[in-house]
């Protein structure tokens, strides 16, 4: 069947373009607003943080690592002060809770530059795509903790476009802006989420620490699913919803329980029929399709 | 799966190949105090930019990609802005991983690379004049930095003063390289494995061995006997050559003619 409306625009239509576009709007306003929590030194001398996201330092208090360049210099063979170490602990407890992808959703600067290629990509309607596996990108991430550990340097760190946007728009860019030209061209043009989806090991290091955490989007409602289809286009992990979402016969729960969920919310957004929400990981049984447990009842309390 | 492992390889290999070129650092960006040796520092620096943030001064900067150093760690360049030797020393203690070594903690034990007086036929001093605007601004003057005396050749009178510098004092701060009153400087600070030189393992100074051991390790000691003319005699102690006044002949007779004819008479 061809498709004549964009995803979303039956959500537009049931619920309203504010409800149909929240998960959105408040990953979109949390991108910006850590970045500009960054930015308010440089840009207005408010130092509330400093440093970028390898390591910074709030309120002259909070330190916060990035696990994953701490785990890279470890293998390099060095053995940091404890304030690194204690950052690298917070943000790991952070993410072990509320799911390492997201980082990826709803704090990395990229996501932006990526969703935007990706959204620009099915305005004109490109579709040829390089094959590219989603596994790459954990072949990619050992490869990068193996060339710490040979090399004893931090090898990724100097094509990595995460960190080096977000400290290029910092403290200065420099060259910076050809690897994420690099990267929203690759999403853009070569391959359909190539970047997040497929190759990006720092991703791919966050889906590690999340793969038992508590905060998941659940399918409470699937029976409720008319097969719009909506939500696997807009999905930037489409795996992962199908086994909760058409499990149900196969005596799969509702939750959607894959590690590389990024928890962006955008299927609730895009669901006309309301089938999707945020709860926790518990409760996740196949024989009562929609029944609310407690534990979401809590979430949905809290909204 | 080959296919994805065989990508990732060849990917892996150009990353690391690139890594390696873009991890040498130019010999005019100086690390912040307390930066480990350079080829531990690449791997312990996590590119976070705290130190940069906590210099007063807007001394240091974290290298863009495009920049000659690795992207993202934090250097100097002294002819821009040199250190200003923080006795608080606040760019180590910013350092979350101790990539600046936090162990340092008296700022005059830094050594982010060492000044070398590189161009002697510049130097003002070198010429007789009395510049001294690196021995002045040295925060470890007269240690760091000294001005030894020396014959000026040129003029036949005058003295040089030459701005020596002391590696066991300096901390490589670059003040004097900022002040160098050259359009180029004629001092610079280089890294310490540029600037000195380092002795054979097996190599000693006879000199200190034999201060040390109290006497001389190889020969007994024995006075050099200097075969003088009669009425000269030479001092060990550092009077040197000494004309015994009483001897009735001198060098040189109070009538110039003497001394010539004495000359004549002994080509006979």
């Amino acid at each position: 069947m061809k498709r004549t409306t964009r995803p979303g625009a039956e959500a537009v239509a049931v619920k309203g373009r504010w409800s149909a576009n929240r998960w959105l709007l408040a990953r979109r306003f949390t991108q910006l607003s850590i970045l500009g929590l960054f930015m308010l030194g440089p840009w207005f001398g408010i130092w509330l943080v400093k440093g970028n996201l390898n390591a910074s330092l709030t309120l002259d208090i909070l330190p916060l690592t990035d696990p994953y360049v701490l785990l890279q210099s470890l293998l390099a063979g060095h053995r940091p002060e404890m304030v690194a170490i204690t950052g690298a602990l917070i943000v790991t407890a952070f993410y072990l809770l509320v799911g390492g992808r997201v980082y990826c959703a709803w704090v990395c600067p990229v996501n932006i530059v990526t969703d935007t290629a990706h959204w620009l990509r099915e305005r004109l309607g490109i579709t040829g795509a390089a094959r590219l596996s989603s596994t790459a990108r954990y072949w990619i991430l050992a490869a990068s903790l193996l060339l710490a550990l040979f090399s004893g340097a931090l090898v990724w760190e100097f094509v990595n476009p995460v960190s080096m946007l977000h400290r290029g728009l910092i403290f200065g860019m420099g060259l910076a802006w050809l690897l994420v030209l690099a990267v929203f061209l690759l999403d853009f043009l070569v391959s359909r989420r190539a970047w997040c989806g497929h190759l990006c090991p720092v991703g791919a290091f966050y889906s590690l620490l999340g793969v038992r955490s508590l905060l998941r989007v659940r399918a409470d409602q699937r029976e409720q699913c008319d097969d719009c289809m909506d939500c696997f286009l807009v999905c930037p992990e489409p795996k992962v919803i199908r086994p909760a979402l058409k499990g149900a016969d196969k005596g799969i729960g509702p939750v959607i329980t894959s590690a590389n969920c990024t928890n962006c919310g955008r299927c609730i957004d895009v669901c006309a029929k309301d089938v999707f929400r945020f709860g926790s990981r518990f409760g996740n049984r196949a024989d009562k399709p929609g029944q609310t447990t407690h534990q979401s009842l809590g979430v949905e309390a809290l909204r | 799966m080959a296919r994805t492992g065989g990508g990732v390889t060849l990917f892996s290999m150009g990353i690391g190949l690139y890594a390696r070129q873009a991890a040498s650092l130019p010999a005019l960006a100086l690390r912040p105090p307390g930066a480990l040796d350079e080829a531990h520092f690449i791997g312990a620096c996590i590119r976070c930019g705290l130190c940069v943030r906590d210099c007063p001064y807007d001394t240091l900067s974290l290298a863009r990609l495009g920049d000659e150093v690795a992207t993202g760690t934090p250097y100097f360049t002294a002819r821009d802005v040199p250190c200003e030797m923080c006795e608080d020393i606040p760019c180590v203690k910013a350092c979350p991983t101790g990539a600046l070594d936090h162990e340092l903690s008296d700022i005059d034990d830094a050594r982010m690379g060492l000044a070398v007086l590189i161009d002697e036929e510049n130097c003002l001093n070198f010429q007789g004049l009395r510049c001294d605007v690196c021995y002045r601004v040295c925060p470890s003057i007269d240690q760091a930095i000294t001005l030894e005396m020396q014959h000026n050749r040129r003029s036949g009178k005058h003295a040089l003063f030459i701005p020596t510098v002391h590696s066991d004092a300096c901390t490589g701060c670059g003040k004097c390289e900022k002040a160098c009153v050259l359009e180029e400087a004629a001092i610079k600070v280089l890294p310490t494995r540029l600037a000195k030189g380092e002795l054979g393992h097996h190599y000693r100074w006879g000199w200190k061995e034999k201060q040390k051991a109290g006497g001389s390790l190889v020969t007994p000691d024995q006075q050099h006997r200097y075969n003088l003319p009669q009425g000269e005699r030479y001092d060990y102690e550092g009077e040197g050559l000494i004309f015994e006044q009483n001897s009735g002949r001198t060098p040189f007779a109070s009538d110039p003619l003497d001394t010539l004819n004495r000359g004549v008479e002994g080509r006979r």
